[in-house]
């Protein structure tokens, strides 16, 4: 009997927590096992590795050019062909490098603490400039030039890294007119305008810099699709900037997130050029949208800038400059997601201290709206102080961990054409100045061309790259030296192929 | 055996004869576009049937735009960039008649009412298709407040006129022919004038084939024709354009160093003077003066009816601007060189005291030495090109001379001057 009831006690109490358990699911744990409650924006708070054309390893299959202190950067590059690397090493470098042909790599070699050193001495304009598709600057320090140190003017596919970038000058790192680049793990402080400036481009990240002691940290400026993540932007005028400068070809800035940054102290005086964009920027600025649209903010660490932590304006409050009329200057859509935010604000100045004092404040707010623009909106308005949102919503997305990259999958198209393209584009586009089928222009006619190099196209690449007058009622015709070997077979070929 | 001979020699001399014929007209049929029909009062002139360079003849008569540019990826709608970027859109797909219509259109002084200037008075292509002077002279010697600006590549321009306020070529076209102060005309006289010229009649009649032969000329044909000729005026094949191809020889070292220089953030110069056509399109305002006695220009305000834009000018392209001083939109600068010394002059120094200009940001103190003025002066020199230079006319369609106007040589333009002023 003893046993029976002990057996029963036991059963009784197995009963009692199962439906102890039981109820206890059923109540406090509807979705399965439970987990710590959060929000979802916290689950990933480190950059991913994104997938991006610039993190795929590549085949090599170039030269390597070395230089050493003493030797001339440029000299190197100008014996380089495309895929080839120039490594330069420690020692100090007073000059401009230009590149002007694709895919080189500019490649410094820290030795034992010594970098490579570009060197402008307040003399020489811009360190590095490049034009070229598939260009990279990799390690690099640079230093006293007076206009930028790395600039790009329509080079695609870009990647510029692990620069340490002091003073020099207008810029820091400027891609101007680029396509899918990378500019990550850069240093870079004393800059009189932007230390990272991505201008009229598109499919650009930013990451896991450092600027401090700018006029602006990073300027995202007339470009689309830009991700701004990781970097720390402290001590400048202005941290982050994403606007729309009225008078540039480009018109647009949109689809730019600004994610897991530290935006801190921005509180440097503005040493800014005057008449430049940023010199009006008052400092205390964390991050100013300007005209930008579909800008989304989120899990950045904002604090103790004096003016405020976000602000969001029209070109027509923000911008003393000409009207554009093809420009939109209302910021739109943009999204304010998990922020962490305090001491913003603290000293406003000019007008928006007027503006504050008029509403009774001493203290601007973290996040500062004003002038047009809709759609805009916030997740979690009353975590912050907030001035002028009351039209904001609540945003449809919550976090935007399903863009790791706004670089492109794959490469921009490289610059080719097929060898008949490359032939109709250089005998209409050039040889047609002189020639024509059927009718004397300048030179000789095309029909007679053909008649006397008919299946001979290697004679007429002989003639063009070195013409004898044969004929004396014609002009002499001046060597085509600059068509590469490549367009002159192809404008033979072309040519004794054209018909009437 | 004799007969055999003699046959053959009859035969031989048949064939030769018959080539010499052949050679002969064929040559005269593609060289010679203007015939004399002695049955016609006037001279007769045939169209051309073939694109002007740097076009090729598609399947529907249409000449469409080749240039070595179109290898290039285009990054933006706006077509600029770098060395390697491709071009904006441009105008094209002109027949080869309205083309070489409106070349004898450019060149008849007939267009304007008093019969005196043409076109081509204004943007002579001796002249970089400009004129050499500091403002234009407009009908009955009319002093006009601005330059003339070059006319090659405009086909590739979305705002046309200094103050931009155009942005068509035919609407721009319409603007000198009908203002009173430069051709003078209005669109029923011109169109009256033109319609009671057999040969024009004819003329447009081939280039409008789809119209009616009797039709009368309208001035929509007009405006088109003269865009298709303006259209068709390219200069992409410089010395600058072949280095930006390639080939690096093709500039020298100090014209290198210009480009450098051109295209840093010190001068900035390539900011608004972009690659490949070397404007970015936009208004400008940069604060240029007025030559001595000349009152301040307001520019792009008046049209736009917006003051922030008091004083802006379209940014001119560069290409071929080695052959269009004096420089600025009323001409103040004689010479390159003192064009580029006014951007490093400071910023706003040469604004009237009376004058609140937005000037443009780039607008700044790059403080270039005397050395980088004048390799920035080199480089300038290597956008020039020409090979794509369009015949000027020996006989026009009107019977009408081709003005004086364009063979004067600088010395009889001082001597007009002299009488003008």
């Amino acid at each position: 009997m003893k046993n029976t009831a002990k057996l029963f006690k036991i059963l009784t109490a197995l009963f009692l927590v199962a439906i102890g358990v039981l109820i206890g699911k059923t109540f406090f744990n509807s979705t399965g096992d439970q987990l710590i409650p959060m929000p979802n924006s916290m689950r990933y708070k480190t950059a991913t590795v994104s997938d991006s054309t610039a993190t795929k390893p590549e085949i090599f299959n170039g030269k390597i050019l070395v230089v050493k202190n003493g030797q001339s950067i440029q000299k190197a590059v100008e014996k380089a062909s495309p895929g080839d690397i120039v490594r330069v090493f420690p020692g100090t470098y007073h000059e401009t490098v230009y590149i002007d042909k694709d895919h080189i790599s500019l490649q410094g070699i820290v030795q034992n603490g010594s970098w490579p050193i570009l060197d402008g001495e307040k003399k020489l304009n811009d360190a590095i400039l490049y034009s070229g598709d598939r260009i990279s600057v990799e390690n690099f320090k640079i230093m006293r030039y007076k206009g930028n140190a790395i600039m790009g003017q329509a080079g695609n596919n870009f990647i510029i890294r692990n620069n340490w970038i002091i003073d020099t000058g207008v810029y820091g790192i400027f891609p101007q007119y680029g396509k899918n680049g990378l500019i990550e793990h850069n240093v870079l402080s004393g800059i009189e305008d932007a230390a990272i400036y991505v201008g009229m481009c598109d499919n650009v990240d930013v990451l896991h810099n450092e600027v401090f002691n700018n006029v602006a940290g990073i300027e995202i400026e007339n470009s689309r699709h830009c991700l701004v993540e990781n970097n720390y932007s402290h001590d400048n005028t202005g941290g982050i900037l994403i606007f729309v400068t009225p008078g540039l070809p480009i018109k647009t800035t949109f689809d730019v997130i600004v994610r897991n940054n530290f935006v801190v102290n921005n509180n440097h005086e503005n040493f800014g050029a005057p008449g430049s964009t940023v010199s009006t920027i008052p400092p205390g600025t964390g991050i100013l949208i300007m005209a930008a649209d579909d800008v989304i903010i989120e899990n950045n660490i904002i604090s103790n800038n004096d003016t405020g932590g976000i602000i969001i304006t029209d070109l027509e409050n923000g911008d003393p400059k000409a009207n554009d009329p093809n420009v939109e200057g209302n910021p739109d859509r943009v999204i304010i997601l998990d922020n962490l935010m305090y001491e913003n604000g603290n000293h406003p100045i000019g007008e928006l201290k007027a503006l504050m004092l008029a509403n009774l404040k001493t203290k601007a707010p973290d996040i500062f709206a004003y002038g047009g623009g809709v759609g805009s909106t916030i997740l979690d308005k009353n975590k912050y102080r907030t001035f002028g949102l009351s039209a904001f919503g609540i945003p449809s997305i919550s976090d935007t961990q399903d863009v790791p990259t706004m670089m492109l999958p794959q490469l921009v198209a490289p610059r080719s054409v097929s060898k008949e393209q490359l032939g109709e584009l250089t005998y209409f586009g050039i040889c047609a100045g002189c020639h024509a089928m059927g009718s004397r222009l300048i030179g000789v006619d095309t029909e007679i061309i053909q008649a006397i190099y008919a299946g001979n196209p290697e004679g007429i690449v002989d003639y063009i790259s070195n013409p004898k007058n044969l004929r004396e009622d014609y002009p002499e015709m001046p060597p085509q030296n600059y068509l590469t070997e490549e367009a002159k077979i192809a404008v033979a070929e072309y040519l004794l192929k054209l018909k009437n | 055996m004799d007969t055999k001979i003699k046959r053959f020699t009859l035969f031989l001399t048949l064939i030769i004869v018959s080539v010499i014929v052949l050679v002969f007209t064929k040559k005269n049929e593609k060289t010679a576009y203007i015939l004399l029909n002695s049955t016609h009062e006037y001279q007769k002139i045939a169209l051309k049937s073939t694109c002007p360079p740097g076009f090729k003849k598609n399947e529907k008569n249409e000449c469409v735009t080749v240039t070595l540019y179109q290898q290039y990826h285009k990054n933006n709608k706006a077509g600029m960039g770098g060395l390697q970027s491709g071009l904006p859109e441009n105008r094209d797909g002109f027949s080869p008649q309205q083309i070489d219509l409106g070349r004898y259109l450019f060149f008849d002084p007939i267009l304007s009412a008093d019969g005196t200037i043409s076109c081509a008075s204004c943007h002579d292509p001796n002249q970089g298709f400009s004129d050499g002077l500091a403002t234009s002279i407009g009908i009955g010697y009319q002093k006009l407040k601005r330059g003339a600006p070059s006319i090659w590549n405009v086909g590739f321009f979305k705002k046309l006129f200094w103050d931009g306020r155009s942005n068509n070529l035919e609407d721009q076209a319409a603007g000198p022919l009908f203002a009173t102060n430069e051709m003078g005309n209005t669109p029923e006289n011109l169109l009256k004038t033109l319609n009671n010229i057999k040969n024009y009649r004819e003329l447009f009649a081939k280039a409008f084939p789809t119209r009616a032969i009797t039709d009368a000329i309208i001035l929509d044909e007009i405006l088109t024709s003269i865009t298709a000729f303006e259209a068709s005026l390219i200069s992409l094949n410089s010395r600058y354009d072949q280095y930006a191809h390639g080939y690096h020889d093709a500039l020298s070292a100090k014209e290198k160093e210009g480009m450098n220089i051109f295209r840093s953030f010190v001068a900035r110069c390539a900011e608004c003077h972009t690659p490949p056509l070397f404007t970015n399109q936009q208004i400008a305002i940069i604060g240029s003066p007025e030559p001595e006695g000349v009152s301040f220009d307001p520019g792009a305000e008046i049209p736009f009816n917006d003051k922030t834009l008091r004083g802006g000018f379209k940014v001119p392209s560069l290409r071929n601007i080695e052959k269009t001083a004096p420089y600025m939109h009323s001409g103040k600068f004689k010479t390159l060189r003192e064009t580029v010394q006014f951007y490093t002059n400071g910023r706003g120094h040469a604004v009237p005291k009376d004058e609140q200009l937005l000037i443009h940001w780039h607008i700044w103190e790059p403080q270039l030495t005397d050395d980088e003025l004048d390799r920035l002066v080199d480089f300038l020199k290597t956008l020039t090109d020409e090979s794509f230079m369009p015949i000027i006319p020996k006989t026009l369609p009107s019977g009408k001379a081709i003005p004086n106007k364009l063979e004067i040589s600088p010395k009889n333009k001082s001597h007009i001057r002299k009488q003008l002023f």
